[in-house]
């Protein structure tokens, strides 16, 4: 009897907190889409719109990670989704996975769906030779977005990538560029041999190894994690080290930096003691720089929704692209310079 | 006092109390201030104090309070949950739904903390439901019935908060994972404190303790004795249910926010090991919550210490293991039998002599 | 005769540490010849099977085949390779395979990979012993029956010329036993010696040609089917003498309160989920009454349906003529009723569990989840029993597992007791103790009902029921067959009561 009051009571409560989501999410998705959307897409719908019209859909099917791998993805997808409509003269299927082999399959599927283009985002590079050779022989055409793969480069019409290393170097000119006699750099990685960890440390690394006042205090991987970011920071402090930047890999580790200078009473930000340094651009990443208490963030860019586009618009009228790898911009965001507007679009 | 060598040996307390005496010494050696502890205002311009121990006793709290859960199941079932770190994300990410209200950036809280915490109970202690159901009724091994929340608990997390990462408002949430104002020991100390009442109590004037083990020793017997050891297990996954709820607690309020794919990522595997350095079987039966408990602190001072040497940090993992192996061989009974063997030849070799 | 001999052994000689279990044991098998192995559980069957089929290597003795000279068994490919074949209780085939695969795995050399022939001869032996299975099938899909003929037609196209089958049918329904009989006489036809170990009397009257009867390690005799009536048989597997031990029964006054015929328990058409038919019971206050029978014949799960252990799935239990429901272990220990298991180690010990713990255990789960025994209050009871029962143990600290087979029969006695029962049940309190720890467990249950307590004593050793029971129930193949009390209370009667088929001839 008592097991059975005890079910029912927390099944009510799942019931209430389920209705509570569903009130909640339809004003927050919107917003996020807009803020999301408003990166890349804002020119391609209207230059979609005539394709629409002529009441011929162009079929695609596009691969992508799981969005809920992690908030750049979750952009990522959100862009993707809002380029590739109806409205715009698409007709798009997704599908999302984080393995490889179900990746293959979904796409050996589309070519059986016939799809004019396939859009690849890959989990893997390796293994993706054969299906792409039956869409080269089925006329669909393939790029890939996000990730390249090893395969031979006539397989696919284009790739739009983000350029990590460039990601870090932008980052550490900026920082050398705040002209500080002296760099006492806590270099917090991300997991290790990761593109973007690989990409960001390698910047960093070859200016130490290259200045003489640039020194690195404690170089260790939190493995995108905040917390261990946070124990990381810890250690240094306990340690009375003193440091001067924090050249975290991405945002979440940033933040649990910061939470650890907080707890010391170390200042941190513009004009302060230590500068912070994160990357990935989240929304609320960008705000602390707004408010002055991180210092830079660098952008890597998930918005390749409309570069996507104007790449099938080239295909489509016949037109020829200039080159098969495209980097897409990335900024980096200074605190002194950051208005609310870059937080709005740029933020993810 | 006399001390009887070998009944020293064969205490299950002596491989961690060794290995964190062990430990000191290097530290000592290393560097003395690894000891000393300071107390300095942090930003909001309140005391408190910091040092490298109190990191310890700061980070090592979450898997203390695993390690309590996470020893009644291992002794009932004689398996181990492997969902926690999922869970945990599970049930942080009930919590923030609640007091954020499902926006992302909300002005204020949607609904006092309090609230919040007693939903993450009940979602953590939901979690604990459904592992103890396919352990204790469906009879599936503990790793096997966890593995599904351990593959699909952050993909949940994410769906109850629509993939947003919201982030709590009220900087009174992050008292929980920082320092309440004007105090100046680390809250997760407290919270810690305040569990390990609870179980050693919960052990005192409940017959938790005996029927535990002599489910996880004899499940035959323990029936045959009028105890229901489908029920017990049950019971142990839904307290580490509740465990993992105090420890998600924590964790979401470090930051005031979450990250589903990276929060508590492999703590299960960390409150696993805080078991068995604590001396108890992972085969279940016989246990000791104190050992556990140890263990996990010990785990965190490893930790620190590792941080402390700056080990690189590709070979860091690979420093934890043979710390590991040392420490798990040290407490496995056949060396713990060669050693009092050991001791015992050498009291008689004394006794020759004398 | 002689050269009939397919299989003789002389003065088998076997011990293990502390144990001899085989002392000068003779056996011989002749060529087509249905031959049973009988004796009491360790009477040294499996010992003599094992050594026969090396498992076991024998101390001493001689093994010869065919008048052969004598040949040395050291490991079961030996035996398989001189024509020995055994077919176990369990069946210890793989299931996922086929039946062709079954019969053929582990055997010759290049015969696995030829898929097509050895089906065709599978299917070939099959037909030829009239086995209702294709080579093709999947073993799991087969019945049990079937599953253990497959395992004998595995064992026969092996060239067997021993077949040992151990306790083949217990598992088995009756028309399946008659399929089973039915192979068994074809391949005696043959000319297989068989060597057919059962506790099944029934089955051993109807197709046995010798029986060969075993009792502690040692021969008790080898006898024509025809010259052993089955009275004889049950008094050679239980040994007639009587040892010395003076009737304790009379040093015990019985419990004569006036409420002496009062009826604690009473069951009506109780039918557990372990396999026995429905059955009736009642005990009177202060009486000790036994379940009687061949191992198997179902006196542990009439008890253990009485206590709850097994589902329940029919009957209605009355203690004091008021109905209660006894569905779980604990049930019936509110009612009064302790139960010390048949096997101490699976289901009676928490092994690393202290002496003291396992002593409070049942009185502990009585009192309450939310109400444990302070440390003082339980080390006073251990202690309280440890010196009662006399327990030899180095402290109340020590765990339960390190003490000896008949010390840790007590610790169990003492955790009942400390309950004080209405209602003890006894499962073979007295298996595997020492001579001395016997007659103290029997004196102690006859002074308990003494002073008003019921008892259900089982036993395998039929004199120390005569000694301490004052009724009786009698069951074979899992049913109650008769009850016996008084003067009927006595070897002759008991055994043919279990023998039963005498009687009606």
């Amino acid at each position: 009897m008592k097991k059975r009051v005890v079910a029912v009571l927390t099944a009510a409560v799942m019931a209430f907190s389920m209705a509570a989501c569903n009130s909640g999410s339809a004003g927050s998705t919107t917003g996020g889409s807009t803020g999301g959307s408003t990166g890349g897409s804002t020119g391609g719908s209207e230059s979609a719109a005539p394709a629409a019209s002529s009441g011929e859909l162009i079929k695609v099917g596009i691969i992508n990670n799981d969005p809920n791998e992690s908030g750049y993805r979750t952009a990522n997808d959100k862009d993707l989704q809002n380029m590739f409509t109806t409205a715009n003269g698409y007709d798009a299927k997704f599908a999302y996975s984080l393995k490889n082999d179900e990746q293959i399959q979904a796409a050996q599927g589309f070519i059986t769906d016939e799809v004019d283009y396939l859009l690849l985002s890959a989990a893997d590079t390796a293994g993706w030779d054969g299906v792409l050779k039956d869409a080269q022989a089925a006329g669909v055409k393939v790029t890939l977005f996000d990730r390249t793969i090893d395969a031979d480069p006539s397989l696919y019409e284009a790739s739009i990538v983000s350029d990590m290393a460039k990601e870090g170097q932008t980052a550490v000119d900026w920082l050398a560029g705040q002209g500080l006699s002296e760099y006492n750099v806590i270099h917090i990685q991300g997991v290790m041999g990761s593109a973007a960890q690989q990409g960001r440390s390698g910047a960093l690394d070859a200016k130490v190894a290259a200045e003489s006042n640039w020194t690195i205090v404690q170089q260790q991987t939190a493995e995108w994690n905040a917390e261990k970011a946070q124990q990381i920071v810890q250690s240094v402090i306990d340690s009375n080290t003193p440091f001067n930047v924090i050249y975290a890999e991405n945002d979440d580790m940033a933040k649990g930096a910061v939470a650890a200078l907080d707890s010391a009473g170390i200042s941190h930000g513009v004009g302060k003691d230590v500068i912070v340094m994160g990357f990935d651009c989240n929304k609320w990443a960008l705000e602390e720089l707004l408010n002055q208490n991180w210092n830079y963030d660098g952008q890597c860019n998930p918005f390749q929704a409309s570069y996507i586009d104007n790449i099938i618009k080239t295909l489509e009228s016949g037109g020829t692209l200039d080159k098969k790898t495209i980097i897409m911009d990335e900024k980096g965001f200074d605190a002194a310079t950051i208005t609310q507007e870059d937080v709005d679009n740029y933020g993810i | 006092m006399k001390i009887d060598i070998k009944k020293l040996l064969s205490n299950q307390l002596l491989i961690p109390i060794t290995a964190l005496v062990i430990l000191c010494l290097v530290n000592l050696v290393n560097d003395a201030s690894f000891f000393t502890i300071k107390l300095a205002p942090n930003n909001e311009g309140y005391n408190v104090f910091s040092g490298p121990l109190i990191t310890i006793l700061d980070y090592g709290s979450e898997l203390a309070i695993l390690a309590i859960g996470m020893t009644l199941v291992t002794a009932a079932s004689g398996g181990q949950d492997i969902s926690v770190g999922a869970t945990i994300a599970i049930a942080g990410s009930a919590m923030l739904r609640v007091l954020c209200g499902g926006v992302s950036k909300p002005e204020a809280l949607a609904a006092p903390i309090i609230v919040g915490f007693l939903v993450a109970c009940i979602v953590g202690m939901l979690c604990g439901v459904f592992n103890g159901l396919l352990v204790s009724i469906f009879r599936i091994q503990p790793m096997i019935a966890t593995l599904i929340l351990f593959t699909a608990g952050r993909s949940i997390a994410a769906w109850i908060n629509n993939n947003e990462l919201p982030i709590v408002p009220d900087p009174k949430f992050k008292y929980f994972g920082g320092f309440i104002p004007g105090i100046p020991i680390p809250t997760t100390t407290f919270i810690a404190i305040a569990c390990i009442v609870v179980a050693a109590l919960l052990l005192k004037f409940t017959n938790l303790g005996l029927y535990t083990q002599a489910v996880g020793i004899n499940e035959s017997s323990s029936r045959l004795n009028g105890i229901n050891p489908t029920f017990i297990k049950f019971l142990s996954f839904v307290i580490l249910g509740l465990c993992v709820a105090v420890a998600a607690l924590i964790k979401v309020s470090r930051l005031a926010t979450i990250n589903y794919s990276v929060i508590a990522k492999d703590i299960e595997m960390d409150a696993i090991l805080a078991v068995a350095l604590g001396g108890n079987a992972l085969s279940g039966g016989k246990f000791n919550m104190w050992g556990s408990i140890l263990g996990a602190y010990i785990i965190q001072f490893l930790t620190t210490t590792l941080y402390k040497f700056q080990v690189d940090a590709a070979a860091l993992p690979a420093y934890k293991a043979v710390v590991v192996i040392i420490l798990v061989v040290f407490s496995s009974p056949v060396v713990r039998e060669k050693l009092s063997a050991l001791s015992s030849k050498k009291k008689a070799a004394a006794k020759g002599v004398a | 005769m002689e050269e009939n001999r397919v299989l003789e052994m002389r003065g088998i000689e076997k011990s293990f540490p502390g144990v001899r279990a085989l002392r000068g044991v003779d056996f011989s098998l002749n060529k087509g010849e249905i031959h049973a192995l009988m004796g009491e559980n360790g009477a040294g069957k499996s010992t003599l099977i094992k050594v026969l089929t090396g498992v076991y290597t024998k101390d001493g003795g001689r093994i010869s085949m065919q008048g052969a000279e004598d040949i040395h068994i050291n490991s079961p490919q030996d035996a398989q390779n001189a024509g020995i074949s055994t077919v176990y209780q369990e069946i210890t085939l793989c299931p996922n395979l086929t039946v062709a695969e079954n019969m053929y795995i582990g055997r010759g050399k290049s015969r696995i990979t030829k898929w097509k022939k050895m089906n065709e001869d599978a299917d070939k032996i099959l037909r030829s012993l009239d086995i209702p299975a294709s080579a093709s099938q999947q073993l799991a899909s087969c019945s049990i029956a079937v599953q253990q003929m497959v395992a004998i037609a595995r064992a026969v196209d092996m060239d067997c010329k021993v077949l040992i089958l151990d306790e083949p049918t217990s598992s088995l329904d009756e028309q399946e036993v008659e399929k089973l009989f039915k192979l068994m006489r074809d391949l005696k036809s043959k000319g297989v010696g068989i060597i057919f170990v059962t506790h099944f009397l029934d089955q051993v009257y109807e197709v046995c040609d010798r029986i060969t009867v075993l009792r502690d390690g040692g021969l008790v005799g080898e006898y024509a089917i025809a010259d052993l009536p089955r009275v004889e048989l049950v008094a050679k597997m239980l040994g007639k003498e009587m040892d010395d031990l003076s009737d304790i029964k009379g040093a015990n006054a019985a419990y004569c309160g006036e409420d002496a015929d009062d009826i604690v328990l009473e069951a009506e058409g109780l039918q557990s989920d372990a396999g026995i038919k429905p059955f009736n019971f009642h005990i009177k206050k202060g009486e000790v009454n036994g379940f009687t029978g061949l191992l198997g014949s179902g006196r542990s799960e009439c008890v253990r349906a009485i206590f709850g252990a097994d589902r329940i799935l029919q009957g209605s239990v009355k203690m004091h003529k008021k109905e209660v429901k006894i569905k779980k272990p604990l049930d019936a220990m509110k009612n009064g009723i302790a139960y010390l298991p048949e096997d101490r180690k699976i289901d009676g010990i928490i092994g690393e569990l202290s002496v003291r713990d396992n002593i409070i255990l049942a009185l502990q789960v009585l009192t309450g989840f939310f109400k444990p025994f302070s440390k003082a209050k339980a080390q006073a009871f251990a202690e309280e029993y440890i010196k009662k029962l006399n327990i030899k143990t180095a402290s109340a600290d020590t765990p339960i597992a390190s003490l000896s087979g008949g010390n840790q029969q007590k610790v169990i006695l003492a955790r009942w007791l400390l309950m004080h029962p209405e209602y003890l049940i006894l499962d073979e309190p007295t298996r595997g103790i020492d001579v001395g720890t016997k007659v103290d467990i029997q004196k102690l249950v006859l002074e308990l009902a003494s002073q008003g307590m019921s008892v259900t004593f089982i036993s395998s050793e039929t004199d120390e029921m005569i000694r301490t029971c004052s009724r009786l129930v009698v069951m074979r193949d899992r049913k109650i067959v008769g009850e016996l009390s008084g003067d009927e209370v006595n070897q002759g009667r008991i055994m043919e009561t279990i023998a039963g088929g005498e009687a009606k001839k």
